[in-house]
């Protein structure tokens, strides 16, 4: 059954979905020389559990009679980038470009995609991946969250929205907690949410072809005073020592592993 | 340097008095707990030595992480904390960036250990989706740090207990409403402890194979872990058993990687491991930079096979 959110004139408003989603170079095309990361060439992608994220906010396009808007704050490759989530179902596309987002330091994103968020009307809900694909941190929905002084809730297995009011289940270690929350809210999803589709031919076809709004930081009103809270001192990758020995046989194997396991 | 700690699960708690007595070995300054509407865990705390402070909320919702902020952001201020310590379990995480906004510092997530450099601590974390190990540094005056559970030794019992006292807070009425907590189904095992593991991989393709799978592990005397889609997608094993990124971080004496691709976000979580021995069906996938040995092979002809000699 979907849902209208019903104003004081009785007139019937939409709210729109937002998925928020990071730009990651493709972790499997990461190469290392002398312990450091080669990035050149490697193409950059959507991170995969944000993908997730767009898949169910999808879904709640039609409770909430809404359009499905994803935003990134990125660098310039972004554009190109984001056609990935068009071609998967996006409506719609705002992004905030700029060489300062390069590293993508959270307290920076948080803001500003907070400083976008406030200059999208009827937003009522957004959605991150419970972590993004390359630094895995988890930050961002929440100081978001806290920037907009909304309510928020990560983890979430399962959102569903109605009357206003969103239930949704966050999974936890040990635990699941039903939640009920008033929009706007802002959530974080895990990644088996639902599957990712691989966006069809018409897909593809029609991204090319659906709104795209460029933000810059100044649009925002967002100065780069004080610098990023946070400074990388390095950036290697564990020393390996391991043989990478192929073997012939189970023969082979079994006598290692006996070997290898040890007295029993 | 003026620490506070927090976590919700009070082993966690133990394990951020360790890590923070470290940095306070290093700083100097003061390390103190703090406990939210639980009195027994700040008993429990107070044993280990420290000096615990019982935060009572006047509408407590402890699955509102606003709120939950909130109150640890009255106790820093009050207590006057430059650095909170929390653990990275997923609560946590959740309340490090929701916290490091209001306090205006810098956060860190899934911090695994930390050293000092120019008499600071800097603290490293995975990246790149564990491809690498950056080392961070922070250069806000207030910090919050998420410590990776069991990255820490915890706390034993102190000879002489911590001083526990009240501090009230004052919190606005939640949003977040908690209809119902489900437990999840009791697995209580520790792959993180285990000295010999049997690692299932999506190249395990149907039940019958994973019962064979787990016939292995039982002559081998190893516990099952798996990868992360095993457990989330098929679900045939609780996420307790994911090794990984998202998952456990393992240093079994021995490994044995069954189907497992050995992509980054899962290798984060067995490189510490002694010998790892892999079964892949592509000679080029990722788990041959992984592996110490790798038999190139077809694991439903040769989980029968297996089974029978490590039974033998
Ligand atoms: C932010 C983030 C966090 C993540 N965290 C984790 C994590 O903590 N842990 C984790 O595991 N993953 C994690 N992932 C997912 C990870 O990227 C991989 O998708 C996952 O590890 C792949 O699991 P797999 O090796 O079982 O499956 P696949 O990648 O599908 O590999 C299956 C392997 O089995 C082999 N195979 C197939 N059939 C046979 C056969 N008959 N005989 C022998 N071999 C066969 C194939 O050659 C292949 O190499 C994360 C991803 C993201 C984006």
């Amino acid at each position: 059954m979907g849902f209208v959110v019903v104003s004081d004139h009785g007139k019937e408003e939409a709210m729109n979905i937002v998925v928020a989603m990071k730009q990651v170079p493709d972790l499997k095309m990461i190469r290392i020389r002398d312990r450091r990361p080669l990035l050149e060439d490697v193409p950059f992608m959507m991170g995969e559990i944000d993908r997730s994220a767009l898949e169910a906010g999808a879904e709640l396009r039609e409770a909430l009679k809404g359009k499905l808007i994803v935003l990134s704050a990125g660098t310039e490759p972004l554009e190109d980038t984001v056609k990935e989530a068009l071609a998967a179902g996006a409506d719609e596309a705002i992004l905030i470009l700029d060489e300062a987002l390069r590293d993508g330091e959270s307290a920076l994103v948080a803001q500003v995609l907070a400083a976008a968020l406030a200059r999208m009307p009827d937003v009522g809900i957004i959605l991150f991946g419970e972590g993004s694909a390359d630094n895995y941190s988890g930050q961002v929905m929440a100081r978001v969250a806290e920037i907009l002084s909304w309510p928020q809730v990560g983890y979430a297995r399962e959102i569903r929205i109605e009357g206003g009011v969103a239930q949704i289940t966050r999974s936890l270690e040990d635990c699941e907690e039903l939640l009920e929350v008033p929009l706007p809210v802002a959530v974080s999803v895990v990644a088996e949410i639902r599957q990712p589709k691989t966006p069809s031919v018409t897909g593809i076809l029609r991204a090319g072809r659906k709104p795209k709004t460029l933000w810059t930081l100044a649009d925002l009103n967002i100065g780069l005073n004080g610098g990023a809270p946070v400074r990388t001192i390095s950036r290697l990758a564990p020393v390996s020592s391991r043989l990478g020995q192929v073997i012939g046989s189970v023969d082979e194997l079994v006598e290692i592993v006996k070997a290898k396991r040890g007295p029993s | 340097m003026n620490i506070i700690l927090y976590s919700e699960r009070p082993d966690l708690a133990s394990e951020l008095v360790t890590a923070g007595r470290a940095i306070m070995d290093i700083c100097g300054g003061a390390l103190q707990a703090l406990t939210i509407d639980d009195d027994e865990q700040a008993d429990f705390l107070a044993a280990r030595g420290v000096s615990v402070h019982r935060v009572r909320s006047d509408q407590p919702s402890p699955a509102d992480v606003a709120q939950l902020a909130s109150a640890v952001h009255q106790t820093a201020v009050a207590l006057e904390a430059d650095m909170i310590l929390l653990a990275s379990n997923r609560r946590g995480r959740e309340l490090a960036g929701r916290l490091a906004q209001k306090l205006g510092g810098g956060c860190l997530t899934d911090v695994g250990r930390f050293e000092v450099l120019d008499g600071r601590p800097a603290f490293s974390r995975n990246a790149l989706g564990g491809a690498v190990e950056d080392v961070r540094c922070m250069e806000t005056g207030k910090q919050v740090i998420a410590l990776t559970p069991h990255s820490f030794a915890a706390a034993g019992v102190a000879t002489g207990p911590g001083p526990v006292s009240d501090l009230p807070v004052r919190l606005s009425p939640s949003l977040v409403r908690l209809k119902e907590t489900i437990r999840k189904g009791a697995d209580a095992v520790d792959i993180e402890k285990a000295d010999i593991l049997v690692v299932v991989g999506q190249g395990i393709e149907n039940k019958e194979d994973l019962t064979k799978a787990a016939q292995i592990a039982r002559s081998l005397g190893a516990e099952v872990a798996c990868t992360k889609p095993v457990a989330t997608d098929r679900k045939w094993f609780s996420e307790e058993r994911i090794i990984g990124l998202s998952g456990k971080r393992c240093k079994p004496r021995l490994a044995l990687l069954l189907g497992v691709s050995g992509q980054v976000q899962f290798t984060v979580g067995i490189r510490d491991a002694g010998a790892i021995v892999a079964v892949n069906l592509d000679e080029k996938a990722n788990i041959a930079y992984v592996a110490d040995y790798l038999l190139v092979g077809d694991l439903k002809t040769l989980l029968p096979e297996l089974v029978k000699r490590f039974s033998a």
